[in-house]
C-alpha cells in the first residue's frame, strides 16, 4: 500500500435539491470551474482551486457542500450532472477501501479569500477556514513518516504491553486504552501526533487492509515515562455512521490484541497538532470521545513538566463531550487532577433528565474565561472528535472573541496565521 | 445633501465622488427616492434592524455583506460589473465593432425605453410587496422580503443612473416619472401589466418571486449583452441579485408544497375541504396560482411577433439569452422561428423570421427554466409518495399579449369555446374564494423560528445562521 500517493481532496460539489440554478456561482467564478446543463449545476474538480469566491454569492447555500474523496475517483462532471440529490459522504471505511487512511488531511483546504484581511461586516461562516496548518512557533520538531510504504521500512512491529477498557462496561460501546512497546527500535513521538496500524488479513477482495490512523494518547516520553512506548484510546466500531450494523476492521482488531500480541506500525504522521512548548502558554482543549486521546497526551505531558518543577506552566482548559459520563474514557483519572493545574468542563448530550448539552454550550458558559484566553496570543486552541463538532465549536469562539470586544475576522486570521486553532475532526 | 459622502453613504464603483453633474442629479432624486420610499416601501418597517445583505463592491467578498441594518439606512450602492478592456460587439449588425462607452444619438430613444422599462418593474415591486411584511409567516420570511425590497429598490437606482449618466435632460424627466407611477394605479400605472396586479398574500409573493423575477432574470441576462457597456455591467451586476429573489420564490413555494404533502399523509387525504380545514393549502390552489403567475408572466416577454424586438437586436441594444454561448452566425438574418398562433379553432404552428420572433426566443428560453423548477417542486411529492404532477399550463393559456390574446386555451393546450372557458376558468385560475382562502391563512408569525401551519421552515438559514436567528430586531 502506498499512502503517499493517494491524493485526498475536499470536493466541492452543489446540492441540487436546493440549487436554484440562478447561474451566480458560474458567472462569478474566476477559474470557469462552473458549468450547467438544462438539470444541474456542477463544478469541475479538476478545475475547481477552491477559492471560495461562489461561495458568499450563492443565495441559497446549496453551493456550499464539500467531500473528502481520492482524488482519482471524484466525481465527474456527467455524474455530478445525472444527480436528483447529493450522494453521502463517503463513510471512513468506505474511504478507506480506497486508502486514506481515517483523518487524511486533502492537499488543499477550501479557504475563504477573506482571509487574513479584516473584513467589516460578515461572510458566510466556513469552520474549516480557520484552522491552522502551521504549529506553534514553540513545537518541538516531529518526525514523521520514518515507516511505511515509502520508508526503507515498511512498517515497525509492536509488541502490545496493554489493553485496559477505559469506559464503563455494560455501555454500548467500549473504549480501549491501549499501549504499544516498540522496543529497541526508534520511534520517537510528539503530544497530538498519529500512528497508523496495519490490521492483519485481507479484505473482501482478497487486498491486504489498508492501515487504520489513530491519534496518540501518551506523551513524548512514553506512556510510562523513560519508556519506548505509546499509548491509543480506541472506540469499538460497531456501527457505520448511518447506524447500520458494521464491524470495523481496525478497531475491533485493535480492542481485541491481547498482551505480547504484535501489531505492524507506520508513521509517526502529523506536522500541526502539535502542542506550545514556551513558558505561560496556554492550552484550551476542546473534544468529544476518542478525540480526547491528544488532549491526553498534552496534559500528562504537562502534568510532567510541572511535577518536575522545571516548567514555569500555563493555564490548561478542558472541555470535554461525551454522550454521558460513563461513556467518557478517563473521566475517573481526570477526576483526580488538580483544580489549579486544569480547568475541566464536562457536556453530556444524553444524561438522562437533563437537558443537551455539547461542548460549545460549555464553552459560552465559561465565555468570561475564554474571553481572557482568547485575548492573550499565549493561548492555543485545539479540537478533536467527529465533524460534525467543529462548526459549533468555532462559531462559539466567535462569540466569544465578539462577547470579549474582539473582531473575529481579525482574532480568527490570527489564530490561523500564528498555528494557534488547530481543527482534527473526523 | 452636499456633505453625502458618496463612497460612504452611496457605495460605488462608477466614481461618484468625481463626478460632479452625476451628483447634483442624484442629489435632486435621493430625496424623493427616499420620500417614495417612505410612502411606498414596507409599511412598519421603520424602527426594524433587518439582518440584511450589503453589497459594497463587486467582487466576491464586497457584495454580500451582512449585518442588521435598519432598511432606510440600507445602502443602495450603484455597481457595474467590472468591464472587459476592448470588450467587442458580439451580435446584430455592428458585430466585430467595439463596445459603446457613449450611447450612438441613432439609438438613444429605443436603449432609453428599454431602461426605462426595466427599472419601472423594480419600485413596481416594492410597491406591490408594501403590506406582506404584516402577514409574514416567519421571521425568516419577513427578512427575505425586506432582502428583497431594498436590492429592488437598488436595481432603481441602477437604472437611475443610466438615465441620469447617460440621457441628460430627458433622463432625469425619466427618472422622475419612475418615482410617480404607481403599480395598480389606474391613472398612472406602472407600465408593464405584471407589475399591476396585487400581490395580496405570501402565496401570490413566492409565485410573483419565483416567475417574475425570474422573467427579470431573462431580460436582464438579454440586457447583459448589449453592446451599450454600462448597461451590459450594470445588469450583469443585477442578475447575482435577482438570483436571491428567484431562491425566494423557489424554495418558498417548495416548502408550503412540502408542509401540504406532510398533511395530506398525515391526514391520509387529498379532500380539499379536509386540507383547507387543516389549516394548509391544497395542491389544486396551488396549481390554480401556478397557471395564473405563469401566464401573466409570460405576456411580459411582449409580442411573439415584434420588428421592435428584431430592432433591439440588430442595432445591438439587446441579445438573446446566453447570446454568447450560442454558436450560429449572432446575425439571425434569413433565419425562421416558431410561434403559435390560432387557426379554425386550433393551435397551430408557423415559421417566421427569427429576427422578429426574437421575444418568442427568450419566451421559450424562459419557459425551459421555469418548467425545470416546477419539476423540482414535484420532486418534493414525488418524495412524500404523492402522486400529483404540478405543471405549467399552455403556452397559449390565459395570454393578453401577442397573437394569442382573446384566444380562449386551456391549460393543455386546447382551443375552447367561450362557454367552456367561462364554464372552466374556476378550476383553472384562482377564484375569490380560492384567494380568500389563502388570506385566511395571512397571520403573521415573527417570533424567530417559529413558522406559520402552512409553510414548513426552510432547509437551512440566511448565511447560514441558524433558522431560529433573529433574522429581524424589532425595536
Amino acid at each position: 500500500m502506498d499512502m503517499t500517493e493517494i491524493h485526498v481532496i475536499k470536493q466541492h460539489l452543489i446540492d441540487p435539491e436546493i440549487c436554484i440554478r440562478c447561474n451566480t456561482c458560474e458567472a462569478i467564478c474566476p477559474v470557469q470551474a462552473i458549468t450547467h446543463d438544462s438539470r444541474n449545476y456542477v463544478v469541475d474538480a479538476e478545475k475547481c482551486n477552491l477559492c471560495m469566491a461562489c461561495i458568499s454569492p450563492c443565495p441559497t447555500g446549496s453551493i456550499d457542500n464539500w467531500r473528502t474523496m481520492p482524488r482519482i475517483k471524484a466525481y465527474s462532471l456527467t455524474e455530478q450532472l445525472g444527480w436528483d440529490e447529493l450522494p453521502p459522504e463517503l463513510t471512513p471505511e468506505e474511504l478507506a477501501a480506497e486508502g486514506v487512511v481515517p483523518g487524511a488531511m486533502p492537499e488543499i483546504e477550501p479557504v475563504a479569500p477573506s482571509l487574513p484581511a479584516a473584513v467589516s461586516g460578515e461572510t458566510a461562516f466556513n469552520s474549516a477556514q480557520y484552522g491552522a496548518t502551521m504549529p506553534p512557533w514553540s513545537a518541538a520538531h516531529g518526525y514523521t513518516n520514518l515507516y511505511g510504504a515509502k520508508a526503507a521500512e515498511k512498517f515497525i512491529t509492536a509488541t502490545v504491553v496493554g489493553n485496559v477498557r477505559v469506559t464503563e462496561v455494560g455501555k454500548e460501546y467500549d473504549t480501549h486504552h491501549i499501549v504499544l512497546d516498540f522496543g529497541s527500535m526508534p520511534f520517537p513521538v510528539l503530544e497530538g501526533q498519529s500512528i497508523g496500524i496495519l490490521p492483519p488479513g485481507t479484505d473482501e477482495a482478497s487486498k491486504p487492509h489498508y492501515a487504520r490512523q489513530y491519534s496518540i494518547a501518551s506523551p513524548r516520553n512514553g506512556e510510562r515515562p523513560g519508556y519506548n512506548n505509546v499509548s491509543l484510546t480506541i472506540k469499538r466500531v460497531l456501527q457505520d455512521h448511518q447506524g447500520n450494523a458494521v464491524r470495523g476492521v481496525g478497531s475491533n482488531y485493535m480492542c481485541d490484541l491481547q498482551i505480547g500480541d504484535k501489531v505492524q506500525v507506520i508513521g509517526p504522521f502529523g506536522t500541526s497538532f502539535l502542542m506550545p512548548n514556551h513558558p505561560r502558554s496556554n492550552i484550551v482543549m476542546i473534544c468529544t470521545g476518542t478525540g480526547s486521546a491528544p488532549m491526553r497526551a498534552m496534559t500528562e505531558w504537562r502534568r510532567r513538566l510541572r511535577q518536575s518543577g522545571k516548567f514555569e506552566g500555563g493555564k490548561l482548559m478542558l472541555f470535554f463531550g461525551a454522550r454521558t459520563k460513563e461513556e467518557l474514557p478517563y473521566f475517573g483519572p481526570l477526576q483526580t487532577l488538580p483544580k489549579d493545574f486544569i480547568d475541566i468542563n464536562f457536556a453530556f448530550s444524553r444524561t438522562l433528565e437533563q437537558p443537551k448539552r455539547y461542548v460549545q454550550d460549555a464553552m459560552r458558559e465559561r465565555a468570561a474565561d475564554l474571553g481572557v484566553l482568547l485575548k492573550d496570543p499565549n493561548t492555543y486552541f485545539y479540537v478533536c472528535g467527529l465533524k460534525s463538532m467543529e462548526e459549533g465549536v468555532v462559531l462559539a469562539l466567535r462569540d466569544v472573541a465578539q462577547q470579549a470586544g474582539l473582531s473575529w475576522e481579525t482574532v480568527g486570521a490570527a489564530l490561523k496565521q500564528e498555528g494557534r486553532l488547530h481543527l482534527e475532526t473526523y | 445633501m452636499s456633505s453625502i459622502n458618496y463612497s460612504e453613504k452611496i457605495p460605488n464603483n462608477v466614481n461618484l465622488s468625481e463626478d460632479r453633474t452625476l451628483q447634483r442629479a442624484l442629489e435632486q432624486w435621493q430625496p424623493n427616492f427616499i420620500n417614495w420610499w417612505d410612502d411606498i416601501g414596507p409599511e412598519g418597517s421603520t424602527n426594524s434592524d433587518v439582518y440584511l445583505r450589503t453589497a459594497v463592491s463587486v467582487d466576491p467578498q464586497g457584495w454580500a455583506q451582512f449585518g442588521h441594518v435598519k432598511m432606510r439606512d440600507y445602502r443602495w450602492g450603484i455597481f457595474l460589473n467590472p468591464g472587459e478592456t476592448d470588450r467587442t460587439i458580439h451580435f446584430g449588425d455592428h458585430k466585430g465593432e467595439k463596445a459603446w462607452q457613449d450611447i450612438p444619438g441613432e439609438y438613444r430613444a429605443n436603449l432609453r425605453r428599454i431602461i426605462v422599462t426595466q427599472g419601472d418593474t423594480e419600485p413596481a415591486s416594492v410597491e406591490q410587496q408594501r403590506h406582506l411584511g404584516l402577514t409574514a409567516p416567519s421571521m425568516y420570511d419577513l427578512r427575505n422580503l425586506y432582502q428583497i425590497n431594498v436590492e429592488e429598490g437598488r436595481h432603481l437606482w441602477a437604472m437611475v443612473y443610466l438615465l441620469h449618466k447617460h440621457f441628460g435632460r430627458d433622463g432625469r424627466d425619466e427618472a422622475e416619472g419612475l418615482l410617480e407611477r404607481r403599480s395598480g394605479d389606474a391613472n398612472n400605472p406602472r407600465i408593464l401589466g405584471a407589475f399591476n396586479e396585487a400581490t395580496p398574500d405570501w402565496l401570490s409573493f413566492f409565485m410573483f418571486t419565483y416567475f417574475t423575477d425570474r422573467d427579470g432574470k431573462f431580460q436582464l441576462c438579454a440586457l447583459a449583452e448589449s453592446a451599450f457597456d454600462p448597461l451590459a455591467r450594470t445588469t450583469k451586476f443585477m442578475l447575482t441579485e435577482e438570483a436571491h429573489h428567484m431562491f425566494v420564490g423557489e424554495s418558498g413555494i417548495s416548502r408550503v408544497i412540502q408542509r401540504t404533502s406532510q398533511k395530506m399523509n398525515e391526514l391520509k387525504t387529498d379532500d380539499v375541504a379536509k386540507l383547507r380545514a387543516a389549516g394548509v393549502i391544497d395542491l389544486p390552489t396551488i396549481q390554480r396560482y401556478i397557471n395564473f403567475h405563469y401566464s401573466v408572466t409570460i405576456d411580459l416577454f411582449g409580442a411573439d411577433e415584434s420588428s421592435n424586438a428584431a430592432t433591439f437586436y440588430s442595432t445591438g441594444l439587446k441579445g438573446r439569452y446566453e447570446e454568447g454561448k450560442r454558436v450560429d452566425d449572432h446575425a439571425l438574418k434569413g433565419q425562421t422561428y416558431k410561434v403559435l398562433e390560432a387557426r379554425n379553432g386550433e393551435l397551430v404552428e408557423k415559421e417566421v423570421p427569427m429576427l422578429n420572433a426574437l421575444n418568442e426566443v427568450l419566451r421559450d428560453d424562459y419557459i425551459k427554466d421555469s418548467v425545470a423548477g416546477v419539476e423540482r417542486w414535484n420532486k418534493v411529492l414525488e418524495k412524500a409518495g404523492i402522486s400529483v404532477k404540478l405543471r405549467v399550463p399552455h403556452k397559449a393559456f390565459h395570454r393578453n399579449i401577442g397573437a394569442l390574446a382573446g384566444v380562449k386555451v386551456s391549460p393543455d393546450g386546447r382551443v375552447v369555446s367561450e362557454a367552456e372557458w367561462n364554464a372552466s376558468v374556476g378550476q383553472w385560475l384562482p377564484s375569490n374564494e380560492d384567494r380568500a382562502y389563502v388570506a385566511s391563512l395571512m397571520g403573521r408569525v415573527v417570533e424567530p423560528g417559529k413558522f406559520a401551519n402552512w409553510i414548513a421552515p426552510p432547509v437551512m438559514g440566511i448565511n447560514r445562521q441558524p433558522v431560529d436567528f433573529d433574522y429581524v430586531r424589532f425595536n
